[in-house]
């Protein structure tokens, strides 16, 4: 076939021009002929050589059709999710503390850290114990000390909606309490945590839930725990029986497909016996006082959460607020360093305190909120002590702005800034935070 | 008459026993079907929608409240909703519904996974080691999935185990006959370069030989940003491809970004059930999705 083409090619060079022009259209015939045989001889080949390649294929790949055989265990396949988060941050500030003034804190509370330095590393052992019970430790690991914050056990096998769980936990009580600091949605506590808890309430004891069976999540629960973390006190922990009671119930529902929202109110007791806490006094010392009594303490809160569609990978908002208030009444030793005035004295306090926040998701991996904290000294009497402790009635306050980029679901980059005006006479408007929060391993799911 | 008379007996012990079980499936394309091969015998909800993405969402109470509820979750496992199920399993006070008992069920346990790498290294993002959990996008894995489920309904509910046998045989022959069609209509789609929002569409690239040549995500689960997807266009120069696909709730703006620049087609397929208007059963998703890829060609 390709000989006469050639042949027919070769005479049309050869002959004249007038000849050229007799053969043209029959050699353009021709060639597409020639061009369109070749096509198809090529495409005949191609798809022979696709047929052998495919059913070499499907001979070297595992049968599609067969049964997903299990991975052969290599010994540790029951190793606990194992979870490491990392934490730190830059912050500029004033120095010194400025403790809430007019409120009873944890003694323990240390002055927030300025310059660089290092947060909590947590790290986060969890697993089913078996086919009744899960187990999670948490553990602060810190400079020639690991802390315990969390170690417990949780049911999995009760049904009816129970679940018990047993050991150290954070206490169901509010809703940032059960956060860790790495889930918070700004670089610090909020003023109302910072005075009631510390950092959280963490319970040693037991704690019963029940959802109850109805479309609408509504959940009931009773603590009772040692009550030797603040507002207990470890002496007021040392007794048979619970040193610290609280129940809880929270609702929540769907508001369409675009809001979600969770309502709580929380109460908890307990009875500290020498719980310390330090006050400046009228003379300005920074004197430590014992406090042994009751205290009591109510909690409001109250979340929403707006995603478009309940889609919130791309843009969400979630506003969170919750208000408390606490009574305690007892008495308490002023001042009771060992060269201290050590008088005792009656104490009773009627305090309340509230924050706002809300955080809008505006790109991807871009947040900011804004929160407002604030706290109102209410009723307080310190009875023989007042001319040392009673301070004028005052506020706390605190705004704080935060912005945060988050370059995958696992880190996090903050910048805050804060006005803190939780001390009388002694505010601090230009704090600033810089902040990372990495997680490391197999990191369980945050509660909504 | 008789057999009328039988019809009704019948009718009124299915009565008796409606909604006898109580089915939360994790995305719409279980919940359908699971609606499938129990028909009115069971009450089945989905905990997502098809313009949620199943990898982020929140362990909201509304969800926990229906877990507490359910006799069988129909998930798709492999880890895709390991950012929020755990959570609704542990929290609602469930026995049945807990991992290792009959009213869990995971939909990635019955089939081939594709994307098994093994290799846990979150520096290749939120990588899934036991395989691509996007199972569902070939109708194929529909069938095992069904085949498996209904033994599974019919353990949790013995008395009606001829039902869901009956309907699941009813359901394979339909779908059989409906995937041979698709597979006819999606002859002029073999080969075809596509370019994919996440890894979404490996079970249906696998299934209609579509020809994967690049990933809107710089890495899986990682958003494109700009820098990555003009990189992206200039690999597209050399290797062209003809189709953007993305799912209904991934974000149009990257996949029109690009469609706009290397002018090809971005095609928003239902990616699941109620994905589309057209996606209102399992039939409908397959339908839809080619009618898509093909109008994506024109």
């Amino acid at each position: 076939m390709f000989k006469p083409t050639l042949l027919a090619a070769a005479l049309a060079c050869a002959l004249p021009l007038p000849a050229l022009a007799v053969s043209d259209a029959d050699l353009a015939a021709e060639l597409a002929k020639v061009r369109a045989e070749f096509d198809q001889k090529l495409k005949d080949l191609q798809a022979s050589y696709e047929a052998r390649l495919k059913e070499m294929e499907t001979r070297v790949a595992p049968p599609a059709e067969a049964a997903p055989t299990p991975s052969a265990s290599r010994g540790n396949d029951f190793n606990p999710e194992l979870s490491l988060i990392l934490q730190g941050s830059y912050a500029q500030r004033k120095a010194g503390e400025r403790r809430p003034t007019g409120f009873l804190r944890d003694a323990a509370i240390g002055a927030p850290t300025r310059g660089f330095s290092l947060g909590d590393s947590e790290l986060i052992l969890a697993a089913n114990v078996d086919p009744y019970f899960r187990g999670q430790a948490t553990v602060i690991l810190a400079d020639g000390q690991a802390n315990v914050e969390e170690a417990w056990f949780q049911t999995l096998s009760l049904d009816r909606g129970l679940t018990l769980k047993g050991g150290r936990f954070l206490s169901g009580t509010g809703y940032a309490n059960e956060q860790h600091p790495h889930a918070w949605d700004f670089a610090d506590n909020s003023l109302m945590y910072q005075t009631l808890f510390g950092e959280h309430l963490a319970q040693d004891g037991l704690q019963l839930k029940w959802l109850a069976p109805s479309d609408t999540f509504v959940e009931l629960g009773l603590e009772a725990g040692r009550g030797a973390a603040f507002p207990g006190s470890s002496n007021g922990g040392d007794k048979n029986g619970a040193g610290s009671w609280a129940l809880f119930g929270h609702i929540g529902d769907d508001f369409g497909d675009s809001n979600a929202w969770r309502a709580g109110l929380s109460w908890l007791s307990a009875r500290p016996r020498d719980r310390e806490s330090r006050i400046l006094d009228q003379f300005g010392f920074d004197t430590r006082n014992q406090f042994s009594g009751r205290s009591k303490t109510w909690i409001a809160d109250f979340i929403w959460k707006w995603a478009p569609d309940g889609n919130p990978k791309a843009r969400n908002f979630k506003f969170q607020s919750e208000i408390f208030q606490r009574d305690e009444e007892g008495k308490l030793i002023y001042d009771t360093a060992a060269t201290g005035a050590n008088t005792p004295g009656a104490y009773r306090a009627r305090q309340s305190g509230w924050y706002a926040q809300g955080v809008y998701q505006f790109l991807p991996r871009w947040r900011a909120g804004l929160r407002y904290d604030r706290l109102n000294s209410g009723s307080l009497d310190y009875g023989a002590n007042n001319a040392a402790l009673l301070p004028a009635a005052y506020s706390p306050s605190k705004w704080s702005l935060m912005a945060d980029w988050s370059p995958s679901e696992f880190s996090r980059l903050r910048l805050q800034l804060a006005r803190d005006r939780a001390m009388q006479g002694n505010p601090d408007d230009q704090q600033i935070t810089l902040q990372y929060i990495h997680s490391l391993g197999s990191h369980g799911a945050h509660k909504f | 008459m008789l057999n009328r008379f039988v019809f009704i007996v019948l009718l009124l012990a299915a009565n008796t026993a409606n909604a006898a079980l109580n089915v939360l499936a994790c995305e719409p394309e279980w919940a359908a079907l699971t609606q499938e091969l129990t028909g009115d015998l069971a009450r089945v909800t989905s905990a997502t929608t098809a313009r949620q993405d199943p990898h982020h969402i929140e362990a909201r109470p509304s969800l926990i409240a229906r877990a507490r509820n359910a006799d069988l979750l129909v998930c798709t496992g492999a880890e895709l909703e390991i950012g929020w199920l755990p959570l609704l399993q542990r929290e609602a006070g469930n026995a049945r519904i807990q991992p290792g008992q009959a009213g869990y069920f995971a939909a990635a346990d019955q089939v081939h996974l594709l994307e098994k790498s093994g290799n846990a290294d979150r520096a290749q993002g939120d990588v899934h080691p036991g395989g691509n959990p996007h199972l569902q996008a070939d109708p194929r894995n529909l069938l095992k999935v069904a085949n498996a489920l209904a033994p599974r309904l019919a353990e949790l509910d013995p008395a009606n185990t001829a039902h869901y046998a009956a309907r699941n045989q009813d359901f394979q022959k339909r779908m059989s006959a409906a995937i041979a069609r698709w597979e006819k209509e999606a002859a002029p789609l073999r080969g075809v370069a596509v370019v994919v929002h996440h890894r979404s569409w490996s079970y249906l690239a696998d299934w209609l030989s579509l020809k994967v040549v690049a990933d809107l995500e710089p890495k899986p689960g990682i958003e494109p940003s700009v820098a990555s997807l003009a990189s992206l266009l200039e690999r597209l120069r050399a290797q062209p491809a003809r189709l953007i696909l993305r799912t209904a709730y991934q974000s149009p703006k990257p996949s029109e970004w690009l469609a706009e620049r290397a002018v090809i087609a971005a095609v928003e397929l239902p990616y699941t059930v109620g994905g589309s208007a057209r996606a209102t059963d399992l039939f409908g998703l397959f339908d839809d999705t080619l009618a898509k890829l093909k109008g994506g060609l024109k």
